[in-house]
C-alpha cells in the first residue's frame, strides 16, 4: 500500500451508475446455487411462520448479544460475542427473506424485522429476556444454544431445501457457540464461590423460560408431519444430556425450577412476549420507522 | 578500562548499531537494543493507538442496536469487531517492548494514558457512522499507511493488517453516506450535518501544527514517524475534497480553495483551542467514554478472577485447559 493510493478506491466510477457497492461481511449470497422454490405439497403459510420463528430466534438473541459490545470483562469475549451475534444475524436475515418471499408478501427482511409489531414476531420469550451479568448471558447462550444445535442437526435433512442449507450452514456456527457458552460454563461454575453463585443465578432466572421451546406450535406439528420441520419435543433429551454434562464440568447443580407461565397456552411463538420485549423493538426499529421511505 | 568506562562503551557501540540500523532503513526487533527514549515513545505512541481502537468501539456501538437495516447492523458489528481486534494486535505490539496489556488498561481506565480525541464526540445520528468511516478512518489511514514502514518491527506489522482492514471500513461508511445520498431529503440533511460536524475534528485528528509539535523531529529521526502533522493534514485534505464533490456535500469552510501555484487546497486552520480542551477532558463525551470503559472492567473483575481461579484448580489437579 502506498502512501499516495490510500484512498483510491473510493472515487471510482460505478458500474451502471450502481453506488452500492458490496464490501465486508455476508455479501455473497449464501444460498446461491440452491433451489429456493417451495417444495409440492409444503403449506407455504406454514413455512412462513417457521422461518419467522428460527429466525426471529436468532434476530433478537442477536440483538441481546450485541449490546455486550463495549461493556465485556475482556477483549476477547466482546469480540466472540459479536461474532456470535453476527453469526446469528447472518441466520435470521437467510430465515426471514425467506419468511417473505414463500408468505407471498414480498416482504423483505428489513420490512420484516423492522415494521411488525410485537405481537407479530415469533421467537420464543427466553431471547428477548435482559442480558443481566455474564453468568446469565453464559446461562442463556448455553440453554439457546444447545437446543438449537441439536434442531439445526435434525433441520439439514429438511423437505425443504432452503431450511436444509441455512441449517447446514447454522450447524458449525452454532456448535461454535454451545462450546463457548459450556467452556465459561465450567470456568465460572468451577471458577470462585462469587462465579458458581452467578451461574447459578443465571440457570435460576433462564430455565424457566426453556420448556417454551420444546413445547411443539401447530405449525411444527403439520410442518413436521410433512418432513419440513423438526418436533422440539424430540430435542429434550439430547438437551439434558449435554446441560447435564456441563453441569458436571463445572460442579453445578441445575436449579429446580418452575416454567414461567403462558397466556391460555400462548407464548412467543404466538406473538405473546414478555414486558422486556417492546422496549427492544422499540430500539431497534426506531431508525428504520422513523424514515420509512429511506434507503440505507 | 574501568567497568563503568566499559559499560559507556559498549552502551556506545550498542547506539551506534542502532543509529546505523535507522538510518539503512532497517527493521529493529524486540530482542535487538534500543534507546529507552524509543522505547518509551513507542509505548506511548502504540498504547495510545490501541486505546484509540478500544475506545473509537463506542461512538459507533452507540447505534449497533438501532442500525437501519440488518445489512447495516452486520457491517456495523463486523466493523466494531475488527476495531476491538485492532486493540488486541496493538496491545501486543506494545507488549513486545516490556509493557503488560493489564498495566496499559489501568493506565486508560484511570485517564493516565490518552487515546485520540476525535472520540470524544458525540454520534448523533446514522449518518455519523458514514462521516466517522469516510472522514475519521480516511485520516486514520493517511496517518497509519507511513506507519507501516515504521522503523519497529512489530508496530510496523500490526500496522499492515490494520491499514488493510481500514481501508475497508473507510469504504463501507463512504458507501452509507453514498446510499443516504440517493435517498430522501431528509438523509441528504443528515449526512451534510454529520458531514459539518466531524469535519474539524477530523483535521485535528493529525495533531498541532508542526511548530507546536515537540516530538515530531526526534520520531522522524527515529524513523518512527515519516511525514509532519501538517503534511499529513494537507494529504488528507487533497484526497478528501473530490470526495467531498463526488458526495455531493460540501465541507465547512469558506476558505477551501484550490492554490494552483502550491499544487494542494488551501485551508483554514481549526480551532487549536478546542482541540486543546478536548484534549484534557473538556470534549462532550471525555467522561462517559473512559467511564464506559472503566465500568466494564470494574463490572468484568469477578469474570476474570473467576478464569483465574479455573486455571489454577485446573493446573493443581493436572487438567489440560478448557
Amino acid at each position: 500500500m502506498s502512501f499516495d493510493n490510500a484512498y483510491e478506491a473510493i472515487a471510482e466510477a460505478h458500474p451502471e451508475g450502481d453506488a452500492r457497492w458490496a464490501f465486508g461481511t455476508g455479501f455473497e449470497d449464501p444460498l446461491s446455487g440452491v433451489d429456493t422454490t417451495v417444495p409440492d405439497g409444503i403449506d407455504r403459510a406454514d413455512l412462513a411462520s417457521y422461518c419467522l420463528m428460527l429466525g426471529d430466534d436468532a434476530l433478537v438473541l442477536a440483538q441481546r448479544l450485541t449490546e455486550w459490545v463495549t461493556r465485556a470483562h475482556e477483549l476477547e469475549d466482546e469480540v466472540a460475542l459479536a461474532n456470535i451475534a453476527l453469526d446469528l444475524l447472518g441466520q435470521a436475515r437467510m430465515l426471514l427473506a425467506r419468511a417473505g418471499t414463500v408468505d407471498g408478501s414480498g416482504r423483505d427482511e428489513d420490512a420484516l424485522a423492522h415494521f411488525r409489531p410485537e405481537d407479530e414476531f415469533r421467537n420464543v420469550r427466553l431471547v428477548e429476556l435482559p442480558r443481566g451479568d455474564f453468568g446469565r448471558t453464559v446461562a442463556a447462550l448455553l440453554v439457546f444454544s444447545t437446543w438449537r444445535l441439536a434442531l439445526l442437526n435434525r433441520l439439514t435433512g429438511s423437505a425443504d431445501p432452503v431450511l436444509a442449507a441455512v441449517a447446514a450452514k447454522a450447524v458449525k456456527e452454532v456448535a461454535y457457540h454451545r462450546d463457548y457458552a459450556a467452556r465459561w460454563a465450567v470456568r465460572l461454575g468451577d471458577g470462585t464461590e462469587y462465579s458458581a453463585e452467578r451461574l447459578h443465578a443465571g440457570f435460576a432466572d433462564v430455565l424457566p423460560f426453556a420448556e417454551e421451546l420444546f413445547t411443539p406450535h401447530a405449525v411444527e406439528h403439520r410442518l413436521e408431519r410433512d418432513g419440513v420441520a423438526v418436533d422440539p419435543a424430540a430435542l429434550r433429551r439430547e438437551f439434558d444430556e449435554v446441560l447435564d454434562q456441563v453441569c458436571a464440568r463445572a460442579a453445578a447443580t441445575r436449579p429446580e425450577v418452575t416454567p414461567v407461565g403462558t397466556l391460555a397456552g400462548r407464548a412467543g411463538r404466538d406473538g405473546i412476549h414478555t414486558e422486556h420485549f417492546g422496549y427492544l423493538l422499540a430500539e431497534m426499529q426506531s431508525l428504520a420507522r422513523s424514515d420509512p421511505e429511506a434507503t440505507w | 578500562m574501568s567497568t563503568e568506562e566499559a559499560t559507556v562503551t559498549a552502551e556506545r557501540e550498542l547506539q551506534g548499531h542502532f543509529e546505523d540500523k535507522i538510518a539503512r532503513d532497517q527493521r529493529v526487533e524486540p530482542r535487538d537494543w534500543m534507546p529507552s527514549g524509543y522505547r518509551e515513545t513507542l509505548v506511548r505512541q502504540i498504547a495510545q493507538h490501541a486505546h484509540s481502537e478500544i475506545i473509537g468501539m463506542q461512538p459507533e456501538g452507540n447505534w449497533l442496536t438501532r442500525a437501519p437495516s440488518l445489512r447495516r447492523k452486520a457491517i456495523l458489528l463486523a466493523k466494531v469487531q475488527d476495531e476491538a481486534g485492532h486493540g488486541l494486535y496493538l496491545y501486543s505490539a506494545a507488549e513486545t517492548l516490556g509493557v503488560d496489556r493489564s498495566e496499559l488498561t489501568g493506565k486508560l481506565v484511570s485517564g493516565r494514558q490518552k487515546y485520540s480525541s476525535i472520540f470524544n464526540y458525540p454520534t448523533l445520528t446514522f449518518a455519523d457512522i458514514g462521516v466517522i468511516g469516510w472522514l475519521v478512518d480516511g485520516a486514520a489511514i493517511v496517518n497509519q499507511v507511513p506507519l507501516c514502514r515504521a522503523s519497529y518491527g512489530p508496530y510496523a506489522r500490526a500496522m499492515i493488517r490494520i491499514c488493510k482492514e481500514e481501508s475497508f471500513h473507510q469504504r463501507q461508511g463512504y458507501e452509507l453516506l453514498m446510499t443516504m445520498m440517493s435517498g430522501t431529503a431528509k438523509q441528504r440533511a443528515m449526512v451534510q450535518d454529520a458531514t459539518d460536524r466531524w469535519w474539524w475534528p477530523s483535521l485535528m485528528m493529525f495533531g498541532p501544527p508542526d511548530g507546536d509539535s515537540p516530538n515530531t523531529r526526534q520520531s522522524m529521526e527515529w524513523g518512527i514517524k515519516r511525514h509532519t502533522n501538517d503534511e499529513l493534514r494537507q494529504k488528507f485534505v487533497d484526497m478528501t475534497v473530490p470526495q467531498a464533490e463526488a458526495l455531493g456535500v460540501s465541507l465547512p469552510d469558506s476558505g477551501l480553495v484550490w492554490n494552483s501555484e502550491r499544487g494542494h487546497y488551501d485551508f483554514s486552520e481549526p480551532d487549536w483551542a478546542e482541540f486543546r480542551r478536548v484534549l484534557k477532558g473538556g470534549g462532550p463525551c471525555n467522561t462517559q467514554r473512559v467511564e464506559r470503559r472503566r465500568s466494564a472492567h470494574e463490572d468484568g473483575a469477578w469474570v476474570r478472577e473467576a478464569a483465574a481461579a479455573h486455571a489454577a484448580k485446573q493446573a493443581a489437579r493436572g487438567e489440560a485447559a478448557v
